[in-house]
């Protein structure tokens, strides 16, 4: 009921663990797998060893979410030699990255490509000031990384990961679909602030943060929406998904798979089982067989 | 389909602090007139603002007050001892599982670790506690177990046996004695790999809390990882039957980055 095709992975059902939570290690992974996740997403990884941002890094209230974890991760490299190779798990693993540069785009997605991840997230919205602007901000950047990644990962397929920070989203997507991309992994988290008033500080150490959890759903619909008009490419759609009916929503405004990450949180590791079952109670309930007779159906 | 699960909430809140006590050369606890719901062995977030935000036990608890203690040995922890009665800083928990409170129990506690086990020992009945430290300027709470069944220990001879708390261990589970049925610990990671050690010998439970960089302390980041266990929510206190089938236990540890490293080098890093 819930089987779905994304690319070429042939996936048990459309949740997908969303990059930046849990997935740290080789043996946590086929705990999530086992927990009913479709597939599994690595924390991104760049060139280099870092260590992230001070804490406090992540915190929640009233279905808000913040996190400024600054892109922590023990390097490609230091990747490689934990994990050896990512096709022998119980479960589809999408390997995340992302660079400064382009150059390192290219050397990091060779090396990625090498683990034999099922598929290559492109994390593009790192901000950086080499081109004064942050790649997923920028429809010519967003295809330059896109073509840099393309060429080092053989036959594995890419989905360009993109940001809610933005003016126009449809047009960085479909400048990510014309530099050869495979799917849209749609959002990422949306910039937002909170300040302590007895403090008299923003609680993160990095004063900015990444909003996710339900607060960031609707700006998710609204641009996994967008994009399905715009892109023939399958979209992750991911941001808020808690419930069953989160999935379904976003499924109707275009997505082909679900991501969740946040919800976690919320709902622990059972969370991929708990949104499945939910997914085919309300199916069974308005009598569709299988989800392609109601992705993208808002748009009629 | 349920909604209120929406409404968890993990942020900081700032709380005064309403008295400081010196327990040791560079170790304060700082107490709190609030009533923290948690058990034996969990802890807070403590965050100090433009400073950073990290796990303390719950070191004291009662219906009106709780306190966690703190030893400066670095950038954070020397701006905590900096604090006064009355400043404010903020917190969020109680975080992590709890030790199972068992009688004919022995404690074994190495340096500041007797902090995450001093509200487990208030819950036993007579426990057998073994404590031991560098030296007798690095012992904490020796007034508050006046009247405890305890044997202390220094590396340096300066206070109590000279030697180490597992020699301790070792002697007091030869004959058993005391008809010891389980042992907690918490102190350095070599102390307690030693612990576990000695009572699987000797066939008896132990139950361990360890200490990995953490970041949220309610299980999303993955920074406290050991082999497939969440320190922060998994653990951080862990039974025998499972520090057995955790390989990183005494030997590994990640850093902030992720990335696995002895577990030497990660105390020479945080």
């Amino acid at each position: 009921m819930l089987q779905t095709k994304l690319c070429n992975l042939n996936l048990k059902n459309p949740t997908i663990l969303a990059s930046g939570i849990l997935g740290v290690t080789k043996e946590r992974i086929g705990r999530i797998g086992k927990a009913g996740a479709g597939a599994v997403t690595l924390k991104s990884l760049c060139h280099e060893e870092r260590q992230g941002n001070s804490n406090p890094t992540m915190f929640a209230y009233d279905g808000v979410f913040l996190n400024a974890v600054g892109l922590p991760g023990q390097g490609i490299d230091s990747a490689l030699k934990d994990f050896q190779r990512l096709d022998n798990l119980s479960v589809p693993v999408i390997g995340s990255i992302y660079g400064y540069r382009i150059e390192q785009f290219d050397n990091v997605a060779k090396k990625m490509a090498s683990l034999k991840p099922a598929m290559i997230e492109v994390d593009i919205s790192c901000p950086h000031l080499d081109y004064g602007k942050p790649y997923y901000a920028d429809a010519g950047l967003t295809a330059e990384v896109t073509k840099a990644v393309k060429k080092n990962s053989g036959k594995i397929p890419v989905s360009i990961k993109l940001s809610p920070n933005v003016y126009d989203i449809k047009e960085i997507a479909h400048a990510a679909e014309r530099a050869g991309a495979d799917a849209i992994t749609a959002i990422n988290t949306a910039t937002g602030m909170v300040i302590d008033i007895d403090a008299k500080k923003p609680v993160l150490a990095n004063k900015t943060g990444g909003v996710s959890g339900p607060a960031l759903k609707p700006i998710a619909v609204r641009c996994v929406y967008e994009i399905y008009e715009t892109v023939k490419i399958p979209i992750i759609g991911t941001g808020g998904v808690t419930y069953g009916k989160d999935a379904i929503e976003i499924i109707m405004a275009g997505a082909a798979a679900v991501g969740i990450g946040t919800g976690i949180y919320y709902r622990g590791i059972g969370i991929f089982k708990k949104v499945c079952d939910e997914m085919e109670m309300w199916m069974k309930k308005n009598k569709i067989k299988n989800l392609n007779e109601i992705r993208g159906c808002a748009h009629k | 389909m349920t909604h209120h699960e929406t409404c968890r909430t993990d942020i900081p809140k700032m709380m005064e602090i309403s008295k400081v006590v010196q327990e040791g050369k560079g170790q304060k606890s700082f107490f709190f007139n609030h009533h923290m719901d948690c058990k034996p062995g969990q802890f807070v977030m403590v965050w100090l603002p433009d400073v950073d935000e990290k796990p303390m036990a719950v070191s004291y608890q009662s219906k009106k007050e709780f306190a966690f203690t703190s030893q400066s040995i670095g950038k954070f922890t020397n701006e905590i001892d900096k604090l006064k009665k009355n400043s404010k800083i903020g917190i969020r928990g109680p975080y992590g599982n709890s030790f199972s409170i068992k009688n004919n129990a022995c404690v074994v506690a190495g340096g500041v670790g007797l902090s995450s086990l001093s509200t487990l020992i208030d819950k036993l009945k007579n426990p057998l506690v073994i404590y031991g430290a560098r030296s007798r300027q690095h012992l904490i709470y020796l007034k508050r177990y006046k009247s405890r069944n305890m044997t202390v220990t220094t590396d340096d001879g300066s206070f109590g046996k000279k030697g180490f708390t597992t020699d301790v261990l070792r002697e007091s589970l030869k004959n058993n004695k005391n008809k010891i049925k389980i042992v907690y610990t918490c102190g350095p990671e070599i102390m307690m790999k030693k612990v576990f050690e000695i009572c699987n010998k000797h066939k008896i439970q132990c139950e361990a809390s360890l200490e990995r960089y953490m970041a949220c302390g309610f299980g999303i980041c993955g920074k406290c990882m050991i082999n497939d266990k969440i320190c922060c929510v998994d653990g951080p206190i862990f039974n025998s039957q499972q520090l057995r089938k955790m390989h990183e236990f005494g030997s590994f540890a990640r850093l902030k980055s992720g990335r696995k490293v002895t577990i030497k080098e990660y105390h020479s890093v945080h």
